[in-house]
C-alpha cells in the first residue's frame, strides 16, 4: 500500500521526519513527570508528617489540602496555576516596584501541577503505610531508648516505604498520565507534539495511536519496575 | 471581584454543572455495562473472549484518558469511509464522543472493581448454596452477586468520583462543562482564585453528596449483624486491633 511508504517517510529521522520531535516530546513528558513526582512525593511525605503530628491546626490544614486537590479535576489545578502564577508573581514584583509583564513558562507550571497533585495522593499513601505499622513498634523503640526522631528514621520509615511502595507506584503512573493534560497549556510534551504532527501530516489517527502505544509501554515498564522493587524489599 | 462579575460567574457555572452531571450520568451506566461484559468475558470458557477482555482492560487502564478521547474524536475523523458511515452521528458530536471514550475507560477500571468484589466472595458460601441444591443461576443472583456488590461498593464509589473528575477532559474537545467554563472565566475576569474556589466547592459538594448516598446504600445492603457498631465502641476498639 502507498500509505505505508508514506508513513515511513513521515517517521523518518531528520528535518522532514517526525521521529526527532516525538522523542523530544517524550523527553519533556518524562522530565516533567519525574521532576514533579520527586518533588510531589517529598511534599507528600511532609504533608503526611503534618497529618500525623501533634499540632491540630497543621493537621487540619494538611487534610483540607488533600481533600481539595483530590476532589477537583487535575485539569482545574493546571488552569489555576497557569492563569494564577503569572498574576501572583506580577503582584509580588509590583510590590518591589517592577511593573513589567512576567510569564512563567509552561514547563514550570506543568512541574508544579504534577507536584501538587502527586503530593496530595502520596501523603495519603504514606499515612496508610504508617497506619499499618503495629503500635508495639513505637513502644519497642522507646523502650530501647531511641528518641522519637531516631526511632522514626531507623524503625518506622524503612517499614513505611516498604508498605508505601505499591501506592507510590500508582502515584507515578498517575503523574505520567497527568502530563498529557499539560498539552492544553501548550507545553510541548508528547501529546502536544503528536497533535501537531497529526494536523500537519493529516494522519491524526496514526500519531495518536503512536502516543497510545508509547504511554502503554511507559506504564507497563513502570509497573513492572515497581513490582520488582517490591519483591526486592520483601522480608526474608 | 465586583457584584456584576460575581453574578455572571455564578450563572455561567450553574449552567455548566448540568453539563458535568449529564456527562457523568451518561458515562457511568454505559461504563457499568461494559465492565459487566468484560467481567463476564474474562470468566468465559472461550479463550478468545478471555483474551479480548484482558486486552481491553489492560489497554484502557494503561493509556491516559486524554489519548483515548483524542483518538476517538480527532483520530477517527481522518477516515473518509467512517465519515460516511452511520457511526459518524456519534463521532462528529463531541459530547457523544466524550461519553463513549470515558465509558470505555471507566468500564475497564470498573471491571477490575468487579473482579475484586467477586474474589472477595467466600468459597464456602457458594458451596453451601450449591449443596442446598440451588441452580447455578440462582447461586449467582442470590449468593455471589449480593455479596460481591457489597464488597465492591467502596471501590466503585471511588471510581464514580474519578469519573466525575474525568468529565473535565471533555472540555478539551469543546464540551463546555464546569472546568472548561472555569478556564474561560479565569482568562476573562482575571479573578483566578475566586473562580477556582467556586468551582472546587461545586466539585467537592457533588463528591460529598455522591459519597454519602453510596455509604447509605452500602449500609442498607449490609446485613444487621455485620453493620459497624456505633462510633464510641469502635474508637475504643481500634488500638487493640492495631496490636
Amino acid at each position: 500500500m502507498a500509505g505505508e511508504a508514506s508513513l515511513l517517510e513521515i517517521l523518518a529521522w531528520g528535518d522532514q521526519g517526525w521521529s526527532r520531535p516525538l522523542l523530544v516530546g517524550l523527553g519533556v513528558t518524562v522530565a516533567c513527570a519525574s521532576l514533579g513526582y520527586v518533588l510531589g512525593v517529598g511534599l507528600g511525605f511532609a504533608l503526611a508528617l503534618a497529618k500525623l503530628g501533634r499540632n491540630r491546626w497543621v493537621a487540619a490544614a494538611a487534610n483540607a489540602y488533600t481533600t481539595v486537590v483530590r476532589g477537583v479535576p487535575p485539569l482545574l489545578v493546571i488552569f489555576l496555576l497557569f492563569f494564577g502564577t503569572n498574576g501572583a508573581l506580577m503582584w509580588i514584583a509590583g510590590g518591589f516596584g517592577y511593573n513589567g509583564y512576567i510569564e512563567v513558562d509552561a514547563f514550570t507550571v506543568g512541574v508544579m501541577a504534577v507536584t501538587l497533585v502527586s503530593a496530595s495522593y502520596s501523603s495519603e499513601v504514606f499515612r496508610g503505610a504508617h497506619a499499618t505499622i503495629p503500635g508495639g513498634q513505637f513502644e519497642a523503640f522507646a523502650a530501647l531508648g531511641l528518641r522519637s526522631l531516631a526511632g522514626l528514621c531507623l524503625v518506622i520509615m524503612p517499614q513505611m516505604f516498604r508498605y508505601a511502595l505499591p501506592g507510590l507506584g500508582n502515584v507515578w503512573i498517575m503523574a505520567i498520565k497527568e502530563t498529557t493534560l499539560l498539552s492544553v497549556i501548550s507545553l510541548a510534551e508528547l501529546m502536544r507534539v503528536v497533535g501537531l504532527a497529526g494536523r500537519t501530516t493529516g494522519q491524526p489517527f496514526f500519531f495518536y495511536g503512536v502516543a497510545a502505544v508509547v504511554y502503554l509501554v511507559l506504564v507497563a515498564a513502570s509497573s513492572r519496575a515497581f513490582v520488582a522493587a517490591e519483591r526486592r524489599m520483601r522480608w526474608g | 471581584m465586583d457584584f456584576e462579575t460575581t453574578l455572571r460567574v455564578l450563572t455561567e457555572l450553574a449552567g455548566a454543572i448540568w453539563v458535568t452531571l449529564a456527562l457523568a450520568a451518561a458515562t457511568l451506566p454505559l461504563g457499568f455495562v461494559l465492565a459487566a461484559l468484560a467481567t463476564w468475558a474474562r470468566a468465559s470458557r472461550h479463550r478468545v473472549a478471555r483474551m479480548i477482555a484482558v486486552a481491553y482492560v489492560t489497554a484502557f487502564r494503561s493509556t491516559p484518558l486524554l489519548v483515548q478521547i483524542f483518538v476517538l474524536y480527532y483520530g477517527l475523523s481522518q477516515f473518509a469511509w467512517l465519515r460516511e458511515s452511520p457511526a459518524w452521528i456519534v463521532l462528529k458530536d463531541p459530547f457523544a464522543c466524550a461519553v463513549v471514550a470515558m465509558s470505555l475507560c471507566t468500564g475497564a477500571y470498573t471491571a477490575e472493581v468487579m473482579r475484586g468484589g467477586l474474589a472477595a466472595v467466600p468459597k464456602g458460601a457458594v458451596e453451601a448454596a450449591r449443596a442446598l441444591g440451588l441452580s447455578p443461576l440462582k447461586v449467582l443472583f442470590l449468593v455471589t452477586v449480593p455479596i460481591a456488590v457489597r464488597r465492591a461498593l467502596p471501590a466503585y464509589s471511588n471510581e464514580i468520583v474519578v469519573t466525575l473528575k474525568a468529565t473535565s477532559l471533555a472540555s478539551t474537545i469543546t464540551v463546555m462543562e464546569l472546568t472548561g467554563v472555569a478556564k474561560d472565566l479565569m482568562s476573562q475576569t482575571f479573578a483566578v482564585i475566586e473562580v477556582f474556589c467556586m468551582v472546587a466547592a461545586i466539585y467537592l459538594a457533588i463528591n460529598t453528596i455522591l459519597i454519602m448516598l453510596l455509604r447509605a446504600l452500602e449500609l442498607r445492603l449490609t446485613p444487621l449483624h455485620e453493620r459497624p457498631k456505633p462510633q464510641r465502641t469502635a474508637r475504643v476498639a481500634r488500638p487493640n486491633a492495631a496490636l
